[in-house]
């Protein structure tokens, strides 16, 4: 009983993170139809922003804020420059240029960091807590998660920025006839993106170490957490994030090798595809014809 | 009274085809003009082309700007006001978030701009928390048009209003029409397929066939001439 509740605790630590990972994607599936596959490559560059500022000697909250800060601008430019052009492209040849920009980032962090792995410290102390229930660290990188979400949540839900980013991503028709700059709107929604990724690799980065391909398998794992609560809500993508998080390390660690885990978001997305498309949350919106 | 709109030879473009070719248009400050005629004959698309929301060429003049080059967003923040076609109701999102975001150019008079929605329409006070997809027709329509108000627009644009509703409804929706135009102190730019009441209470009317106007005058002339009243008025 106390393996499996250490198990269910570091599940919920490394769900967090893939948590904010399905968040970034909910977010900007919401406001642009689009499925970011280089959402995880601009989490891993995010991150060698952070161990670049870091080991320049800042302390490790202000390379966080500064990262935070510049991968909110780095979203935003993405959007703009990179996304813009193919907005009112099919389907398909948005979905290959975010491929493409998966690509390009990693070849570029490879270039300019080399594929050596690093080591990224941690802010908080590995030390355990409750009988060894939970260990500081983990504890930690939940505790971020949270108030990252409580502050998106205060966001979306009263101010009119978080407002009309709503109502952008809904009827940007409508929007636009309320005087609503509906293309800002989602620039800034790719920097918040952007910005949530970055928290997550750089909470991710101390267990995983630091290395170009660092988030591929945490990208896969919050597709699955997405799609396990919904692609267009972001409160399933949470709860589906910490699902994927606490299964993944359960049965790593009673049912399967480890080394076989990725398997468990593979299995997920085809059950959740097959069985419940729509997701735990992504119920539709009620309507009166 | 000088006019709050003017079109110049006005023509609407969808993709390549002519849809509007070439009309004049006024509307006086603070008074109702109608656009009437029948489906497809160029109404829904000289309002969209009034918020850019089509190609045009020709001219829009609104309180003294041009409106031709700028986007939609910034017409709508000059205070030309425009309820949809279909009402473009945020159907996921509250009655109170829609009229929010009417105000969204609007943020520091928007607290007391929705309670004072809520007199016109004491129903949307009552459903305040409910999704606006939930409402029913009319209740849509009022919250566009108080979506719309929150603005506190020169121009209110009004896209066939009584669109899919009972006659009833329509004649309450009418009333608080006429009642915020003199309140409110807006002018209206009003498409209606329901020519009776329209020219009722519009003081300018406008007719269009396949993209051109083929009578203009008072509301009045035009509902006694006897042509206009066979095609488009029933007696």
């Amino acid at each position: 009983m106390h393996e499996f509740l250490q198990q269910v605790f570091s599940g919920l630590a490394a769900g967090s993170v893939y948590a904010s990972v399905a968040l970034a994607l909910v977010m900007i599936y919401r406001s642009t139809d689009l499925v970011n596959f280089a959402q995880g490559e601009m989490a891993m560059f995010s991150t060698y922003i952070a161990w670049t500022l870091v080991n320049a000697g800042l302390p490790f909250w202000g390379a966080f804020a500064l990262t935070l800060a510049v991968s909110f601008a780095g979203g935003m430019l993405i959007e703009r420059v990179i996304i813009r052009p193919v907005e009112n492209a099919p389907v398909l040849a948005a979905v290959i240029v975010t491929i493409g920009l998966l690509l390009i980032v990693n070849s570029v962090a490879g270039w300019i960091y080399t594929y050596t792995v690093q080591d990224f410290p941690s802010p908080f102390p590995d030390r355990p807590l409750l009988h060894a229930l939970i260990t500081t660290r983990d504890l930690g990188v939940i505790a971020v998660t949270l108030i990252m979400l409580v502050l998106l949540f205060l966001f979306f839900r009263y101010t009119s920025t978080g407002l009309a980013m709503r109502a952008a991503a809904q009827n940007p028709t409508s929007a636009r006839l309320c005087g609503i700059r509906v293309g800002h709107m989602l620039a800034i929604g790719w920097g918040l993106a952007a910005a949530i990724g970055a928290t997550a690799g750089i909470m991710v980065a101390p267990v995983l170490f630091l290395d170009p391909n660092m988030m591929s398998g945490v990208l896969l794992y919050a597709f699955a957490g997405a799609l396990l609560g919904g692609i267009t809500s972001p409160v399933g993508a949470v709860v589906g994030g910490l699902i994927v998080g606490v299964t993944e390390n359960l049965v790593g660690t009673y049912l399967i090798a480890s080394q076989l885990k990725l398997t468990v978001a593979l299995a997920l997305i085809i059950l959740v595809l097959v069985f419940k498309p729509n997701g735990l949350f992504g119920t539709a919106i009620v309507r009166r014809v | 009274m000088a006019p709050i709109l003017q079109l110049h030879g006005l023509k609407a473009f969808y993709g390549q085809s002519e849809v509007v070719h070439g009309i004049d248009l006024a509307v006086e400050e603070g008074g109702m003009t109608v656009l009437l005629g029948a489906n497809g004959a160029g109404k829904t698309t000289t309002l969209r082309a009034i918020c850019g929301m089509v190609r045009v060429e020709g001219e829009i003049v609104f309180a003294g700007k041009r409106l031709e080059r700028r986007a939609t967003e910034d017409i709508a923040g000059l205070g030309v006001a425009h309820v949809p076609e279909g009402r473009g109701t945020f159907v996921g999102l509250t009655v109170e978030e829609n009229l929010r975001l009417g105000g969204y150019t609007r943020l520091r008079e928007a607290p007391t701009n929705i309670e004072r929605m809520y007199g016109y329409f004491p129903i949307l006070a009552q459903r305040r928390r409910q999704q606006g997809g939930a409402l029913s027709g009319g209740e849509q329509q009022m919250l566009a048009i108080a979506r719309a108000l929150m603005m506190q627009p020169r121009l209110l644009v009004l896209d066939e209003p009584s669109f899919g509703l009972a006659p009833r409804v329509v004649e309450d929706i009418f009333k608080i029409v006429e009642r915020i135009k003199k309140e409110e102190r807006v002018s209206v730019l009003l498409v209606e397929q329901n020519a009776n009441l329209a020219l009722e209470l519009a003081d300018h009317a406008y007719l269009l066939e396949t993209g051109y106007v083929v009578a203009s005058g008072s509301a009045k002339a035009l509902a006694d001439d006897p042509q206009i009243r066979r095609a488009y008025l029933g007696y």
